[in-house]
């Protein structure tokens, strides 16, 4: 093998034996407020963690963190054998890497559906505008309205503008895809539309992270529930475990406040 | 002699219009150049640039615009250049309407959700792509019609040029008075004539505003 494709193949081969993401001891502040407080989290290839706790706990910033839309003030975050804190180059790699969806959608008001979904391909990875637009009919076929292609986001309903996000999303073939309270944001009746989509997608294999509040989601895609406080991970447990015998106090108490 | 104010001054005083236009039109397009520069320092994460334009911004909205074209027009003249009162107005106008539009522009920028340069950041786009094709575009739907409003200004505005002796509307207005002495006759006609380019563009603004706050209302 000469060295070139030596050079080229070794990320790859070393990625493929690192966990998704490896969080080590990560800390973070707002000002005085201690936001993150030594958050330990590994994440292996393929699994489906929900995150859950009550609002102000972390659980949006832990996830922020992992793409670099906030920045850690100590310990490390390696994802996909990239370090973070390296900077640079491996924080462009892995926001390429990482999808995210975002409890208000963040769709391009002035870009089609279509359009949202070939931007970043185009522009990132520099592929032509036929391919990605081939790519993103692909993902709008799976989240199931290719018909709305050409529509703007104004004209859909909040269900229908959470799949094009992550259609969005997916439209950069990301390894692992971040969840920001996907359905916070939706009424009642979108919810539904919008996790079948997610349940699809861990379905086909893919390393989620996802904050939310449905527990039933949880129970019946989740490997393992991550449950936070004031900044802390008090718990992470199979769904089993997490629901019917949760360990601690507070735990048991933010479950008996939301069922 | 006295001259009396006819068909034949009433054209002379059109005509100057001509060079009002091509004042405020220059002014205007280096304006924007300069703007959308000071506007983008504005919202840098480079403090150094923040400052800049801060400071920028600042000095001309805290300055008469007079003084503007004074201190641009002897100024060019102390570091050795002939004094050429276009030159002078161009600049000077151009620097004023770049403040201004940079700190119009900044709010507009700002104006756009926060969400959308999170979206755009986690899609791996970097900040050239994100601006172009993601923050300016939505921007610039809130910018139109502050711009053309600051327009008018900038027309009107071009009638202090006139004291640095170039001669667009105002100035030939006062040349015309001098000959003919019908004071009301003549500025009320270059009066009309600022009326009439300013009053359409301030339609136009009007317009625009009402679309964008209808588009916006979702």
């Amino acid at each position: 093998m000469n060295m070139v494709s030596e050079i080229a193949s070794a990320p790859r081969s070393r990625g493929a034996s690192d966990p998704a993401v490896r969080m080590e001891d990560v800390n973070k502040w707002y000002g005085s407020f201690h936001a993150l407080k030594n958050v330990n989290l590994t994440v292996g290839r393929g699994e489906r963690i929900v995150i859950c706790g009550p609002s102000g706990s972390g659980k949006s910033t832990m996830i922020r963190c992992i793409n670099q839309l906030e920045t850690i003030h100590s310990g490390r975050i390696v994802v996909d054998g990239h370090d973070l804190t390296a900077g640079g180059k491996n924080v462009d790699l892995i926001r390429q890497e990482t999808g995210m969806v975002f409890q208000q959608f963040n769709l391009f008001p002035h870009m089609t559906v279509l359009e949202n979904c070939t931007l970043a391909p185009m522009k990132v990875r520099g592929i032509t505008k036929a391919e990605a637009e081939e790519t993103a009919m692909k993902f709008l076929r799976r989240v199931r309205i290719p018909e709305q292609a050409a529509k703007y986001p104004a004209q859909l309903s909040g269900g229908q503008q959470q799949r094009v996000a992550i259609a969005r999303a997916l439209c950069m073939n990301p390894k692992i895809m971040l969840f920001d309270e996907p359905t916070s944001a939706l009424d009642p009746e979108m919810v539904k539309e919008v996790l079948d989509t997610m349940v699809d997608l861990a379905n086909e294999g893919m390393t989620m992270l996802c904050v939310t509040h449905e527990m039933g989601f949880a129970r019946s895609v989740a490997d393992r529930v991550v449950f936070m406080d004031r900044g802390e991970i008090l718990e992470v447990a199979a769904p089993d475990t997490f629901f019917d015998a949760p360990q601690h106090e507070r735990t048991r108490f933010f479950l008996g406040q939301i069922s | 002699m006295i001259r009396v104010f006819g068909w034949n001054e009433f054209l002379i005083i059109v005509v100057a219009a001509q060079w009002t236009i091509a004042l405020s039109a220059i002014a205007f397009a280096g304006g924007s150049i300069g703007g959308l520069l000071i506007a983008l320092m504005r919202v840098s994460d480079v403090r150094a640039f923040r400052l800049f334009a801060t400071g920028f911004i600042r000095v001309f909205q805290g300055t008469p615009l007079l003084m503007q074209l004074f201190l641009v027009f002897f100024g060019m003249n102390i570091s050795g250049f002939a004094i050429n009162p276009w030159i002078a107005a161009t600049i000077a106008l151009a620097l004023h309407a770049s403040a201004f539009l940079g700190e119009i522009w900044r709010g507009c920028i700002e104006a756009v959700p926060k969400g959308q340069r999170e979206a755009a950041t986690a899609l791996g786009l970097r900040y050239y792509h994100s601006m172009r094709h993601v923050i300016l575009p939505q921007a610039i739907r809130i910018a139109v019609a502050p711009t053309v409003g600051f327009l008018v200004q900038l027309i009107k505005g071009t009638s202090l040029a006139s004291i640095i002796g170039f001669t667009e509307l105002t100035r030939q207005g006062q040349i015309i008075n001098n000959a003919t002495f019908s004071p009301f006759l003549v500025f009320g006609t270059v009066a009309v004539i600022y009326f009439l380019l300013c009053w359409p563009l301030s339609l136009v603004a009007r317009r625009m505003e009402t679309r964008f706050s209808r588009a916006t209302a979702r």
